[in-house]
Protein backbone atom coordinates (compact mmCIF):
# COMPACT_ATOMS: atom_id res chain seq x y z
CA UNK A 1 0.00 0.00 0.00
CA UNK A 2 1.15 3.24 -0.52
CA UNK A 3 1.89 6.20 1.76
CA UNK A 4 -0.58 8.52 0.65
CA UNK A 5 -3.58 6.19 0.64
CA UNK A 6 -2.84 4.93 3.94
CA UNK A 7 -3.07 8.63 4.62
CA UNK A 8 -6.27 8.82 3.17
CA UNK A 9 -7.78 5.98 5.06
CA UNK A 10 -6.35 7.30 8.10
CA UNK A 11 -8.48 10.71 7.47
CA UNK A 12 -11.60 8.84 6.79
CA UNK A 13 -11.37 6.75 9.76
CA UNK A 14 -10.72 10.52 11.85
CA UNK A 15 -14.01 11.12 10.33
CA UNK A 16 -15.90 8.09 11.03
CA UNK A 17 -14.28 8.50 14.49
CA UNK A 18 -15.87 12.29 14.52
CA UNK A 19 -18.89 11.16 13.56
CA UNK A 20 -19.73 8.40 15.57
CA UNK A 21 -18.60 10.95 18.73
CA UNK A 22 -21.46 13.87 17.59
CA UNK A 23 -23.88 10.72 17.36
CA UNK A 24 -23.06 9.45 20.93
CA UNK A 25 -22.43 12.81 22.76
CA UNK A 26 -25.43 13.36 24.97
CA UNK A 27 -27.31 16.12 23.71
CA UNK A 28 -28.94 18.95 26.34
CA UNK A 29 -32.24 18.89 26.90
CA UNK A 30 -32.72 22.62 25.21
CA UNK A 31 -36.04 23.08 25.74
CA UNK A 32 -36.02 21.50 29.38
CA UNK A 33 -32.93 24.29 30.36
CA UNK A 34 -34.44 27.18 28.78
CA UNK A 35 -37.93 26.71 31.06
CA UNK A 36 -35.42 26.60 33.74
CA UNK A 37 -33.35 29.35 32.75
CA UNK A 38 -36.34 30.97 32.26
CA UNK A 39 -38.02 30.27 35.76
CA UNK A 40 -35.50 30.79 37.82
CA UNK A 41 -33.60 33.79 35.81
CA UNK A 42 -37.58 35.47 35.84
CA UNK A 43 -37.92 34.97 39.80
CA UNK A 44 -34.66 36.29 40.56
CA UNK A 45 -35.65 39.62 38.25
CA UNK A 46 -39.17 39.41 40.14
CA UNK A 47 -37.14 39.63 43.41
CA UNK A 48 -35.08 42.43 42.22
CA UNK A 49 -38.24 44.27 41.56
CA UNK A 50 -39.27 43.65 44.98
CA UNK A 51 -36.05 45.48 46.58
CA UNK A 52 -36.31 47.98 44.00
CA UNK A 53 -39.93 48.48 45.20
CA UNK A 54 -39.55 48.55 48.33
CA UNK A 55 -36.46 51.52 47.88
CA UNK A 56 -38.23 53.21 46.12
CA UNK A 57 -40.96 53.45 48.76
CA UNK A 58 -38.33 54.85 50.91
CA UNK A 59 -38.58 57.55 49.10
CA UNK A 60 -34.90 56.81 47.22
CA UNK A 61 -34.68 58.11 43.46
CA UNK A 62 -34.43 55.96 40.90
CA UNK A 63 -31.26 55.81 40.71
CA UNK A 64 -30.28 54.96 43.95
CA UNK A 65 -32.83 52.66 44.45
CA UNK A 66 -31.36 50.90 41.02
CA UNK A 67 -28.01 50.98 42.86
CA UNK A 68 -29.26 49.94 46.44
CA UNK A 69 -31.28 46.95 44.71
CA UNK A 70 -27.54 45.88 43.19
CA UNK A 71 -26.08 46.28 46.61
CA UNK A 72 -28.17 43.82 48.09
CA UNK A 73 -28.75 41.63 45.18
CA UNK A 74 -25.46 41.08 45.25
CA UNK A 75 -24.97 40.42 48.89
CA UNK A 76 -27.27 37.51 48.61
CA UNK A 77 -25.44 36.17 45.59
CA UNK A 78 -22.80 36.23 48.15
CA UNK A 79 -24.16 34.65 50.83
CA UNK A 80 -26.14 32.07 48.80
CA UNK A 81 -22.94 30.95 46.99
CA UNK A 82 -20.93 30.66 50.40
CA UNK A 83 -23.55 28.36 51.79
CA UNK A 84 -23.38 26.27 48.74
CA UNK A 85 -26.95 27.13 47.49
CA UNK A 86 -26.41 28.71 44.68
CA UNK A 87 -24.34 26.29 42.75
CA UNK A 88 -27.42 23.86 43.93
CA UNK A 89 -29.54 26.21 41.99
CA UNK A 90 -27.32 26.85 39.05
CA UNK A 91 -27.11 23.20 38.09
CA UNK A 92 -30.79 23.51 36.99
CA UNK A 93 -30.91 26.80 36.40
CA UNK A 94 -27.94 27.07 33.95
CA UNK A 95 -27.87 30.98 32.64
CA UNK A 96 -31.31 31.59 34.48
CA UNK A 97 -28.40 31.89 37.42
CA UNK A 98 -25.56 33.56 35.69
CA UNK A 99 -27.25 36.16 33.96
CA UNK A 100 -28.90 37.89 36.98
CA UNK A 101 -26.39 40.31 39.20
CA UNK A 102 -26.61 37.29 41.70
CA UNK A 103 -24.85 35.46 38.95
CA UNK A 104 -21.82 37.92 39.12
CA UNK A 105 -21.23 37.68 42.74
CA UNK A 106 -21.44 33.88 42.08
CA UNK A 107 -18.72 33.74 40.08
CA UNK A 108 -16.44 36.06 41.97
CA UNK A 109 -16.86 34.26 45.52
CA UNK A 110 -16.71 30.69 43.54
CA UNK A 111 -13.46 30.95 42.26
CA UNK A 112 -12.22 33.33 45.41
CA UNK A 113 -12.81 30.48 47.68
CA UNK A 114 -11.23 27.87 45.18
CA UNK A 115 -7.70 29.51 46.25
CA UNK A 116 -8.04 30.21 49.86
CA UNK A 117 -5.12 27.79 50.83
CA UNK A 118 -2.87 30.14 48.56
CA UNK A 119 -3.55 32.83 50.80
CA UNK A 120 -5.58 35.80 51.57
CA UNK A 121 -4.03 38.01 49.33
CA UNK A 122 -2.79 36.11 46.38
CA UNK A 123 -4.70 33.40 46.76
CA UNK A 124 -8.56 35.31 47.34
CA UNK A 125 -7.26 38.87 46.55
CA UNK A 126 -6.06 37.87 42.97
CA UNK A 127 -8.59 34.97 41.93
CA UNK A 128 -11.63 37.54 43.16
CA UNK A 129 -10.47 38.47 39.96
CA UNK A 130 -9.73 36.10 37.83
CA UNK A 131 -13.83 36.36 36.83
CA UNK A 132 -14.79 40.02 37.67
CA UNK A 133 -11.58 40.63 36.10
CA UNK A 134 -12.61 40.28 32.48
CA UNK A 135 -16.15 41.57 32.95
CA UNK A 136 -15.17 44.84 34.31
CA UNK A 137 -12.53 45.18 31.80
CA UNK A 138 -14.75 44.75 28.65
CA UNK A 139 -17.36 46.94 30.65
CA UNK A 140 -14.78 49.29 30.84
CA UNK A 141 -13.52 49.39 27.11
CA UNK A 142 -16.99 49.73 26.23
CA UNK A 143 -17.86 52.92 28.30
CA UNK A 144 -14.60 54.49 27.46
CA UNK A 145 -15.63 54.10 23.66
CA UNK A 146 -19.09 55.02 24.33
CA UNK A 147 -17.98 57.85 25.55
CA UNK A 148 -14.94 58.84 22.83
CA UNK A 149 -17.77 58.43 20.53
CA UNK A 150 -20.44 60.74 21.86
CA UNK A 151 -17.46 63.48 22.90
CA UNK A 152 -16.54 63.39 18.88
CA UNK A 153 -20.01 63.38 18.04
CA UNK A 154 -20.63 66.61 20.66
CA UNK A 155 -17.74 68.29 18.78
CA UNK A 156 -18.73 68.05 15.08
CA UNK B 1 -47.73 44.42 37.45
CA UNK B 2 -44.60 45.77 37.49
CA UNK B 3 -43.45 41.85 38.69
CA UNK B 4 -44.92 40.16 35.89
CA UNK B 5 -43.20 42.33 33.36
CA UNK B 6 -40.15 41.75 35.59
CA UNK B 7 -40.32 38.12 35.45
CA UNK B 8 -40.77 37.52 31.97
CA UNK B 9 -38.48 40.04 30.40
CA UNK B 10 -35.63 38.85 32.97
CA UNK B 11 -36.44 35.30 32.31
CA UNK B 12 -36.19 36.25 28.42
CA UNK B 13 -33.11 37.61 28.87
CA UNK B 14 -32.05 34.26 30.26
CA UNK B 15 -33.25 31.88 27.85
CA UNK B 16 -31.12 33.68 25.02
CA UNK B 17 -28.01 32.99 27.48
CA UNK B 18 -28.90 29.38 28.01
CA UNK B 19 -29.40 29.02 23.57
CA UNK B 20 -26.36 30.81 23.02
CA UNK B 21 -24.73 27.91 25.89
CA UNK B 22 -26.43 24.82 24.13
CA UNK B 23 -26.75 25.51 20.14
CA UNK B 24 -22.95 26.78 19.61
CA UNK B 25 -20.63 24.60 19.52
CA UNK B 26 -17.99 26.70 21.60
CA UNK B 27 -17.49 26.28 25.45
CA UNK B 28 -19.29 28.39 26.96
CA UNK B 29 -18.61 29.43 30.65
CA UNK B 30 -20.27 32.01 33.14
CA UNK B 31 -17.40 34.07 32.26
CA UNK B 32 -18.05 34.48 28.08
CA UNK B 33 -21.47 35.06 29.42
CA UNK B 34 -21.44 37.77 31.90
CA UNK B 35 -18.69 39.65 29.72
CA UNK B 36 -20.73 38.88 26.93
CA UNK B 37 -23.69 40.48 28.41
CA UNK B 38 -22.42 43.33 29.79
CA UNK B 39 -20.54 44.68 26.54
CA UNK B 40 -23.65 44.08 24.27
CA UNK B 41 -25.77 45.65 26.99
CA UNK B 42 -23.46 48.78 26.89
CA UNK B 43 -23.52 48.96 23.82
CA UNK B 44 -27.20 48.83 23.10
CA UNK B 45 -28.04 50.71 25.81
CA UNK B 46 -25.53 53.72 24.06
CA UNK B 47 -27.85 53.26 20.89
CA UNK B 48 -31.02 54.18 22.91
CA UNK B 49 -31.92 50.40 22.79
CA UNK B 50 -32.05 49.30 26.39
CA UNK B 51 -33.65 52.17 28.09
CA UNK B 52 -37.13 51.48 26.87
CA UNK B 53 -36.64 47.90 28.09
CA UNK B 54 -36.12 49.16 31.61
CA UNK B 55 -38.87 51.61 31.61
CA UNK B 56 -40.89 48.28 30.50
CA UNK B 57 -39.35 45.80 32.73
CA UNK B 58 -37.74 47.36 35.48
CA UNK B 59 -35.71 44.91 37.11
CA UNK B 60 -35.90 42.82 34.63
CA UNK B 61 -33.86 44.57 32.35
CA UNK B 62 -31.53 45.91 35.15
CA UNK B 63 -30.58 42.69 37.15
CA UNK B 64 -29.00 41.20 34.12
CA UNK B 65 -25.71 41.98 33.68
CA UNK B 66 -26.47 43.91 30.55
CA UNK B 67 -28.33 45.67 32.84
CA UNK B 68 -25.02 46.60 34.53
CA UNK B 69 -23.42 47.62 31.04
CA UNK B 70 -26.76 49.72 30.42
CA UNK B 71 -25.33 51.70 33.75
CA UNK B 72 -22.30 52.13 32.50
CA UNK B 73 -23.00 53.39 29.45
CA UNK B 74 -25.72 55.71 30.29
CA UNK B 75 -22.62 57.15 32.93
CA UNK B 76 -20.35 57.74 30.45
CA UNK B 77 -23.08 59.12 28.41
CA UNK B 78 -23.87 61.65 30.76
CA UNK B 79 -21.09 62.54 32.23
CA UNK B 80 -19.28 63.55 29.28
CA UNK B 81 -22.25 66.14 28.32
CA UNK B 82 -21.42 67.95 31.74
CA UNK B 83 -17.50 66.95 32.00
CA UNK B 84 -16.29 66.52 28.63
CA UNK B 85 -13.19 64.13 28.73
CA UNK B 86 -13.21 63.80 31.99
CA UNK B 87 -16.53 62.11 31.76
CA UNK B 88 -15.34 59.17 29.18
CA UNK B 89 -13.04 57.79 32.02
CA UNK B 90 -14.97 58.63 35.45
CA UNK B 91 -18.58 58.53 34.12
CA UNK B 92 -19.05 54.59 33.68
CA UNK B 93 -17.44 53.35 37.26
CA UNK B 94 -19.18 56.66 38.84
CA UNK B 95 -22.68 55.33 37.99
CA UNK B 96 -21.21 51.56 38.55
CA UNK B 97 -19.63 52.63 41.77
CA UNK B 98 -21.77 51.08 44.28
CA UNK B 99 -22.19 47.54 42.47
CA UNK B 100 -18.72 46.87 41.63
CA UNK B 101 -17.78 47.72 45.53
CA UNK B 102 -20.51 45.74 46.96
CA UNK B 103 -19.32 42.74 44.29
CA UNK B 104 -15.28 42.67 45.54
CA UNK B 105 -15.89 43.52 49.21
CA UNK B 106 -19.11 40.97 49.69
CA UNK B 107 -16.96 38.53 47.40
CA UNK B 108 -13.88 39.05 49.68
CA UNK B 109 -16.00 38.15 52.68
CA UNK B 110 -17.49 35.25 51.77
CA UNK B 111 -14.73 33.93 50.12
CA UNK B 112 -13.21 34.23 53.59
CA UNK B 113 -16.06 33.27 55.86
CA UNK B 114 -16.82 30.18 53.74
CA UNK B 115 -15.23 27.18 52.52
CA UNK B 116 -15.96 24.85 48.94
CA UNK B 117 -18.27 21.89 49.69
Amino acid sequence: MTPDSNEERKKIEEQEYQQLVEQVRPRPNILLNCIWAFIIGGLICTLGQLILDYFRAQGMSMEDAGAMTAVSMIFLGALLTGLGWYDELGKKAGAGSIIPITGFANAIVASAMEYKREGYIFGVGARIFSIAGPTLLFGFVAAVIIGLVKYLTMLW
Amino acid sequence: MSLLWAFIVGGLLCVIGQLFIDLTKYTVTPGHILVGYITIGAFLSALGLYQPLVDFAGAGATIPLSGFGHNLAQGTLEAVQTKGVLGIFSGGVEAAAAGITAAIVFGYLAAILFNPK
